[in-house]
Parts: C-alpha cells; structure tokens; sequence
C-alpha cells in the first residue's frame, strides 16, 4: 500500500467534508428573503426560550462548585478572598459559553436531527422539493439564526445565575459579606470578559443548529437512520464546540 | 411528453433501475405497475429530480426537463403521504397555494379539494398525526391535485384504503384526467384501479420495462398473466 495514498484519501475526504458543511452552512444562513420572521420566532421559542432551565441550572450548580473549589484551593496560599473574582470571570469567559453550548447541544441538536432526519425518511423533504420550496431556507435558516441568536442571551442568563450560585456559596458557607462579594465580583471583570463569552455563544450556536441540520438532512433510512443521525449530530456539536472553545480562546486570550 | 430514456440507478452493488424508458404523452393516463421493490418509486422520483440517476436522460417535449421549473405545474402523491407534521391538514393541502394567495382563499380551495377525496371540513384543522393512514392518504392525494397541475404522479394512491374508498380515488384520478386534460402517471398494484384510471399499463421488472401497452388489451398480454392472477 502506497503510504501516500494512505494519507491522501482521508485528507480528500476531509477536506471535501469541511467543504460540504461549509456550502451547506453558508446557504442556510443566506436564506434570509423574504424574511422568515415567524418561522425564526418559533425556532426562538424551541431553541432559546425551553433551554433556559437547563441552562440556568448547569450555570448555578457549576458557579456553586466554583466557589468551593477556588475558595479551597485559594487557602493554600492565603489567597481565599479571590473567591468572587475568579468565579466571575470563570464563569463569564470559560464556563457559561462551553456548559451553556453543551447542554444545549444535547437538547437542541438532537431535537433538530431528529425532527429533519424524521423529515427525511417519511418524506417530507421530498415533499417540500415537489412544492417548489427549498428545504434549506424552510427548515435551516431558522433554526440556525435562532440558534445563533439565542445563545449569547443564554450565556450571559448563564453568567448572572453562575456568579449568583458563587454568591450563594460564598455568603452562606464561606464566610463572605454580601456587599463585598458583588463589589468584587464585578470589581475585576471586563467588558471582553463579558462580550467574548457572548461571542463565543453565538459561534456555539451555529454549531448546534448545524451539526443537528447537516445529520439531520442526511439521515439514513429508517428509524435506526434516524437515530445514527441524533448521535451523531450531538456527538458533533459537543466536540465542535469543545474545539472551537480553544481555538477561540486562544484568539482572544493569547 | 414525458419521456425517459436508458435510465439507470444502482445504491451500492444492486442495479434497481437497468436501462428503464418510458413515454407519457398529453393528457394520457399511464399505470406502472410491478412487483414491491422493483424500483418503481424509484423511477419516480429519478424523474422528479429527486434521485440522481446514474445514467439516462428525462425529456419533456424534447427538451431536457428543467425540473425546478416543472415542478410549478405538477403534483406528487408520495407513497407514505408525506404530509408535513407541523402544519395542519389544510394547510398542508393549501402548502402551494398559499405562496401567492391568501390564506382565507387557499383554505377554501383547500376545503373543496378535500371534499373531493372524501374528507370533510372537520378533518381541515387536524394535524396529520391525528389522521389515519388512509385519511392520510387521501390529504396527500388531496395536496397532489391543489394547485391544478398538468402533470401528476400518483404513487400508490388506493393502497391502504378500503376497496370503496379506493374505487371512488380511482374515479376521482379518472375525472381529473378527462376533465382536465392532466397527464397521469399513477404506480399501484391494484389491478382494478389500472382498469379504471389507465389508458396504458406498463410493467417494470427486473430494471426494466418488460411489458407496455393499453389497458384495453391488457388480458390478451401474457407479461401480464400473474398480475391479473
Ligand atoms: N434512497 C435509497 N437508498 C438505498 N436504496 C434504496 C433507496 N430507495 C430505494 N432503494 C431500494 O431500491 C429498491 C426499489 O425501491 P422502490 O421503493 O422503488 O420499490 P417499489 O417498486 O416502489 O416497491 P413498493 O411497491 O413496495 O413501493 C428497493 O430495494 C429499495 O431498498
Ligand atoms: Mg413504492
């Protein structure tokens, strides 16, 4: 076996991938006339507005723990008093983006595989091509807008309600007076704290709403086509955003 | 009008369709019929653009069929139905018509069009998964013929339904036929519904069309002698 020829058909078959998600990408968002106002609000609804207990929850639990761990492992060098500090900006850059996208991925991405995938093997999509509508514009573009605009709303929800679970640990358990816990929490946090974590939603959002459209619309036959396409469309998107967390990251940050 | 020639379409090794063609002229009432899994949904949707044949050419008065534009003046009934599950009954059957009209006109031609395959107005605001599969059936049959189209494939549109239900499709398919001067292609193993509806039947097997002429002559064919048992 010709070693390059080993390397080359995969490397082919990648690049013709990223290639294909991108084209598929780049149409979805570019179906924007006529305005597909209802059709986004509904998606909005789906996407943004039932994953808000979700989202809150992860970012309570997650701001709690933070304030725990960071307020034990700050005693080592008698630095405890960081507490407030640290899990805002943990919470703001780091861990309500990449929780929030998470836990959206696995609501969100596999409702969208599902529903498309569904689509696909009864039919439907066929249907739509036959009465002369772009399956695309109808079923991507919405979801992709309103995935890309209800993520940063769900990232900074996620941030309050993080520094909040903190602000909880911190005054009940830890020791900290209320007042100087907030002053602190905002003390040291940056508007790019902030607006990067909102950034880097919106670039999660795009990942969830398109992982699960891309698996979706090529769906196997079946119900067991289906589910590969569900699977696969969170499997997708959780390590999407785990990678494009770092590469943005390192964007910002470096 | 339509015609189809050399067509072919394989998924991995198995050929499905081997060398298919096939003409339909205006106005005509044409019957596939052929054995389940033969490919003759297939065939179909290689025609509607739908599946990429492998090889072949589709035509349309000549011409290569330009399918986005055809696709304005014609009608599908999907084997399954089809029907989209977020939308309503009569809005499914009013999907097209509502692109350019409004929705208080394209529901009562939606109202009218179900009345014609046999569903009344209660069954208007139900959403498909509220349906049964021949009351499905029959909102597909019901989206196919909305919009007046002048060619319309009908695929197995009387299998599942009652055999009174499925005379009273076949009559309708029938009228629309003469009344219209529409163009049918309609795929069904209902041997009584090719008598009623076709003026050609044609049978697919083994890839091919292995037998094609009028439905007048179709007991003298001996192609045909299993199907008419
Ligand atoms: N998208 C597809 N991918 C892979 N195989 C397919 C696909 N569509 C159809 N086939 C295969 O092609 C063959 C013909 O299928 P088709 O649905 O056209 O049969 P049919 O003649 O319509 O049968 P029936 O009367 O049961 O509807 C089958 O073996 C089917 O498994
Ligand atoms: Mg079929």
């Amino acid at each position: 076996m010709n070693p390059l020829r080993a390397i080359g058909r995969p490397a082919l078959r990648l690049t013709r991938g990223i290639g294909a998600v991108t084209l598929f990408a780049a149409r979805g968002l570019g179906g924007l006339t006529p305005f597909p106002a209802r059709a986004i609000l509904a998606q909005l609804l789906q996407i943004g507005w039932l994953s808000l207990p979700v989202v809150g929850l992860t970012a309570l639990f997650t701001g709690a723990a933070l304030a725990l761990q960071i307020h034990s492992g700050g005693e080592r060098f008698q630095a405890s008093d960081v507490v407030p500090a640290i899990v805002a900006i943990g919470m703001v850059r780091e861990l309500g983006p990449v929780l929030g996208g998470l836990m959206v991925a696995a609501r969100v991405a596999s409702a969208i595989a599902a529903e498309i995938g569904t689509m696909r093997v009864t039919e439907q999509i066929d249907a739509l091509v036959t009465l002369s509508t772009d399956p695309v514009r109808w079923l991507v573009t919405p979801r992709l807008w309103a995935a890309i605009l209800s993520l940063p709303v769900l990232v900074a929800v996620g941030d309050i309600i993080g520094i909040m679970g903190g602000w909880l640990v911190g005054t009940t358990s830890l020791g900290f007076n209320s007042a100087t816990y907030i002053a602190n929490s905002w003390a040291y946090l940056e508007g790019w704290d902030v607006l990067s974590g909102l950034i880097k939603g919106a670039v999660f959002g795009l990942i969830v709403a398109l992982s699960g459209c891309w698996f979706g619309m090529r769906s196997g036959r079946g119900a067991a086509g289906v589910g590969r396409a569900t699977t696969s469309a969170v499997v997708a998107a959780a390590v999407g955003i785990l990678a494009a967390n770092f590469a943005l990251t390192g964007l910002f940050f470096r | 009008m339509i015609e189809v020639r050399r067509l072919r379409k394989s998924f991995g090794q198995a050929a499905v369709l081997d060398g298919v063609g096939l003409r339909v002229g205006q106005g005509e009432s044409l019957c596939v019929i052929g054995q389940s899994g033969t490919g003759k949904s297939v065939l179909l949707k290689c025609i509607l653009g739908l599946i990429q044949p492998d090889e072949g050419v589709i035509l349309s008065q000549g011409q290569p069929l330009d399918q986005a534009h055809f696709m304005q003046r014609f009608g599908m009934l999907f084997q399954g139905a089809a029907l989209f599950d977020s939308l309503s009954v009569w809005q499914n059957v009013a999907f097209r018509l509502r692109q350019r009209m409004s929705d208080r006109a394209a529901r009562a031609i939606a109202l009218e069009k179900l009345a014609r395959v046999g569903l009344g107005p209660e069954t208007a605001d139900l959403m498909p998964a509220q349906l049964s599969g021949g009351m499905a059936k029959r909102a597909g049959l019901a989206r196919a013929i909305a919009d007046d189209p002048a060619v319309i494939f009908f695929d197995e549109p009387t299998t599942g339904l009652d055999p009174i239900r499925a005379r009273s499709i076949d009559s309708l398919i029938r009228g629309i036929v003469t009344e219209t001067g529409a163009t049918a292609v309609t795929i069904t193993h209902d041997m009584a519904s090719v008598r009623a509806i076709g003026d050609r039947v044609a049978l697919l097997q083994g890839g091919r069309i292995v037998h094609d002429g009028p439905v007048a002559a179709m007991d003298q064919a001996p192609a045909l002698a299993k199907f008419l048992g």
